[in-house]
């Protein structure tokens, strides 16, 4: 079937490239108007992370108000209840649809699926370049909506009607348009670098490169695309909806005006919840091709994993109402989604095994890359366990709204976002800027990261289960409520936050430091199998002067009979070790 | 704008070509809107038998004619592709044109309708049916618009012999508009 393909492959790549340009570019044209795959995930990385300071620095102005309720919070203020609803709500917002789904999906993605699949760009460079436009204003809009009359809007990231719909009772006029619309466009920016990511990957593929050649974590972006694809639209329909009723005065969710709030309930689950499997995919993706390298072992089960990722993407669809357990919905339909929600947890479980499979018996490298990875496994595993209390929808009908499910989603959120998002920078950096990070900052970084992590989310598991109310600005305006012994527990988790957030200074600083002169990095400093290492470290625009071949599966490493411990799937059968 | 072709737009792996792949990713992410959308409404519905009452103030004919230009338009797509798979760009681009006229025809009508309704006291304000009303075919005339622009767009190539295989991309988009109207048409029209 290769020899179908087109026979570009053996010719030098640059007879395409008319209307690339190669060097003659201006500074707007290579880095703000760029078509290049590359530059386009730099722009939704870079994004994404600047939007992660945002959101964090939200976090610790409500974690101080939390611990300290009512004393000004230093580089902020005194937080009003309205400033705080706004800071919880546009946190929840910012790290999930500015953070996890451009720097995971839209950034690896971009970044690793031509070089991956062994192609030059994209298939629609342009429709990515509008993407990224689109991605932006919308983060714009919604960081502009922080700042108009009466501040962002403070219905929380889910934004349940009526009081999102309706201004008297969010008094965020405005900013509740704002918020709407911003997320609209940003799901049409998604939409769009979607249809991209699923069409290169189908279709793009370099010579001899079968679908079950393509290394996991294109599978998983595929896959999360799809999901996303799919899932998203009603939530798109709903949101219009949602615009519709703060400024036309229509009725769909407003029960005042014979409207339903919990059909905008299911709309946002409905994408909601697969959302989730959308932004762990390409984090479990890019784990194994960490742990892959690092333990020098072909990845457990490589078919199954891609059949079980398939499988829960399809589950994923049937578990939204889980949400909605105390939100007046039928019981008989709540044992139903009991069910498909412990249901989901067996892929998710058999996931995690296959990760510990292909650790068994490896030998372990622990760089920063795999020390990230193998965290991934070990908090995202507590973040599964709990969402099973959750799931049962007897007890959830007492965690609900505690800070156990604030701590139970990020143990599985943080994780994908920031742990996975550290294994992948960390693991791609060579080849993103040609130069190595400085592996002690790196490492100083990951255990300055962990240990307060925990720190952060642990007492909030035993403040949820004690009853505390996630939704309570000041405690102690609530004395038979405020518990004076579990103040210590809000401290504790307000304190760890504040010394994670001391430590993360040290990565952007590495990070800099060591793209403009870290140690020059060779083209394949992990000895990993993937085509993107067959690149020159950065790769050039066009990735490759002669497009790659493939001639294997992605994780042959220790192959019997061979004396290197890996073999790239560029390297002809009968070529001789020495390359 | 110069056209950039990369060599990953060049190649098939799954054997189609690239532009009819994405078109029905397009089409699957287009479908999810309207079905969202669609199956709010028809929950809403069966819970407000009431809303029949609302319905019957639509205009039945000139929906019903609305329908027959869409599924005219349609046919002359469906003609312009022929005519694109022959080479024969010119013709191709006229039968595009015409399709163009089917949604402008289309959009005039619609937009006649509206008006009496508004007159009448039916806004988009007037309560749940109408806001589903206005909202669904409002969406779908948004379609209808944004498809007549890329058709104008397609066909304005296509007179020159360029990019021909697009004549049958845009008609592929044309007939989901389409049957998302054939849709609508009984929902919010017949349904009394």
């Amino acid at each position: 079937m290769a020899d179908a393909l087109p026979q570009e492959a053996h010719v030098p790549a640059h007879g395409h490239a008319a209307g690339h340009g190669h060097g003659e570019q201006n500074f707007f044209m290579k880095y703000l108007w760029s078509t290049d795959h590359k530059m386009i995930a730099f722009q939704y990385m870079f994004t994404g992370m600047a939007l992660a300071m945002i959101g964090a620095f939200m976090a610790y102005v409500f974690r101080m108000q939390l611990a300290f309720p009512g004393h000004s919070v230093p580089g902020y203020g005194v937080v009003t209840p309205n400033n705080y609803n706004a800071l919880i709500t546009n946190h929840g917002s910012i790290m999930i649809f500015w953070v996890a789904m451009p720097v995971l999906i839209a950034g690896f993605g971009n970044f690793l699926i031509p070089l991956m699949i062994g192609a030059d760009d994209m298939v629609f460079p342009r429709i990515n370049r509008l993407s990224y436009q689109i991605f932006l204003l919308s983060a714009l809009i919604l960081v502009a909506s922080l700042f108009v009359q009466n501040g962002g809007f403070g219905g929380a990231w889910t934004a349940y009607p009526p009081l999102s719909a309706v201004q008297r009772y969010n008094l965020t006029p405005i900013g509740a348009s704002m918020w709407v619309i911003a997320v609209a466009l940003e799901f049409v920016a998604f939409l769009l670098g979607g249809i991209n990511f699923i069409v290169t990957s189908m279709n793009s593929r370099t010579r001899g490169m079968k679908a079950f050649d393509t290394p996991i974590v294109i599978w998983t972006i595929v896959i999360a695309s799809i999901l996303f694809m799919a899932s998203v639209g009603p939530l798109i329909a709903g949101a219009v909806m949602l615009l519709f009723d703060q400024l036309l005065g229509t009725s769909f969710y407003d029960p005042n005006r014979g409207g339903d709030p919990i059909l905008w309930q299911h709309l946002f689950w409905f994408f909601g919840h697969p959302e989730v499997y959308v932004v762990l995919f390409p984090a479990v993706g890019i784990v194994a091709e960490v742990i892959t390298v690092f333990a020098r072992k072909k990845l457990f089960a490589y078919k199954t994993v891609i059949y079980t990722f398939i499988g829960t993407g399809i589950l994923s669809f049937f578990v939204w109402a889980h949400h909605q357990f105390v939100a007046g919905i039928d019981p008989r339909m709540a044992n139903v989604f009991t069910v498909t929600t412990v249901l989901i947890s067996i892929p998710i479980a058999e996931m995690m095994f296959v990760y510990i499979a292909t650790l068994y018996g490896g030998s372990i490298t622990l760089a920063s890359p795999m020390l990230w990875a193998l965290a991934f496994i070990g908090e995202f595993l507590i973040g599964g366990v709990t969402g099973i209390y959750l799931g049962a929808s007897g007890l959830d009908i007492y965690f609900h709204d505690t800070y156990f499910v604030v701590a139970h989603f990020h143990y599985t959120f943080f994780p994908i976002a920031i742990i996975a998002t550290f294994a992948g920078i960390t693991f791609w950096f060579p080849k993103m800027f040609g130069r190595m990070m400085n592996e002690t900052a790196n490492k100083i970084h990951f255990w300055g990261t962990i240990i307060p992590f925990n720190g952060i989310f642990i007492p909030l598991f035993f403040l949820g289960a004690a009853g505390e109310h996630r939704r309570i600005f000041d405690y102690s305006s609530f004395p038979h409520l405020a518990t004076p012994e579990l103040q210590a527990l809000r401290i504790t988790a307000t304190v760890s936050l504040i010394v994670m957030l001391l430590f993360q200074p040290i990565f952007i600083i590495n990070f800099i430091m060591s793209a403009i002169r870290g140690k020059k990095a060779e083209k394949n400093p992990w000895k990993s199998n993937t085509l993107e290492w067959t690149a020159d470290s950065p790769p050039p625009h066009g990735n490759w002067a002669e497009m790659p071949v493939c001639y294997r599966g992605p994780y042959e490493y220790h192959v019997p009979g061979r004396a290197e411990d890996y073999w790239p799937q560029n390297l002809p059968p009968d070529a001789q070790e020495a390359h | 704008l110069s056209t950039t072709r990369t060599i990953a737009t060049q190649r098939s792996a799954m054997g189609l070509p690239t532009g009819r792949l994405a078109i029905w990713w397009v089409l699957v992410s287009e479908i999810v809107i309207f079905g969202g959308l669609l199956m709010s409404y028809v929950m809403h519905r069966i819970g407000h038998p009431e809303w029949g009452a609302e319905a019957a103030h639509t205009n039945t004919w000139l929906g019903a004619t609305n329908t027959l230009v869409l599924l005219t338009s349609s046919l002359s797509a469906v003609l312009g592709h022929q005519a694109a798979e022959q080479g024969n760009g010119k013709k191709a681009a006229r039968y595009l044109y015409f399709t163009f006229l089917g949604g402008l025809t289309f959009l005039i009508i619609k937009s006649f309708e509206w008006t009496a309704e508004i007159r009448e006291g039916f806004t988009i304000q007037a309560g749940g049916f109408w806001s589903f009303y206005y909202t669904a075919a409002g969406l779908h005339a948004f379609h209808v618009l944004c498809g007549m622009l890329i058709m104008l767009w397609v066909a304005n190539s296509a007179r020159k012999n360029q990019d021909l295989h697009r004549v049958e991309n845009i008609g592929i988009y044309w007939h989901f508009v389409d049957i998302v109207w054939i849709f609508l048409f009984p929902l919010l029209y017949i349904a009394k």
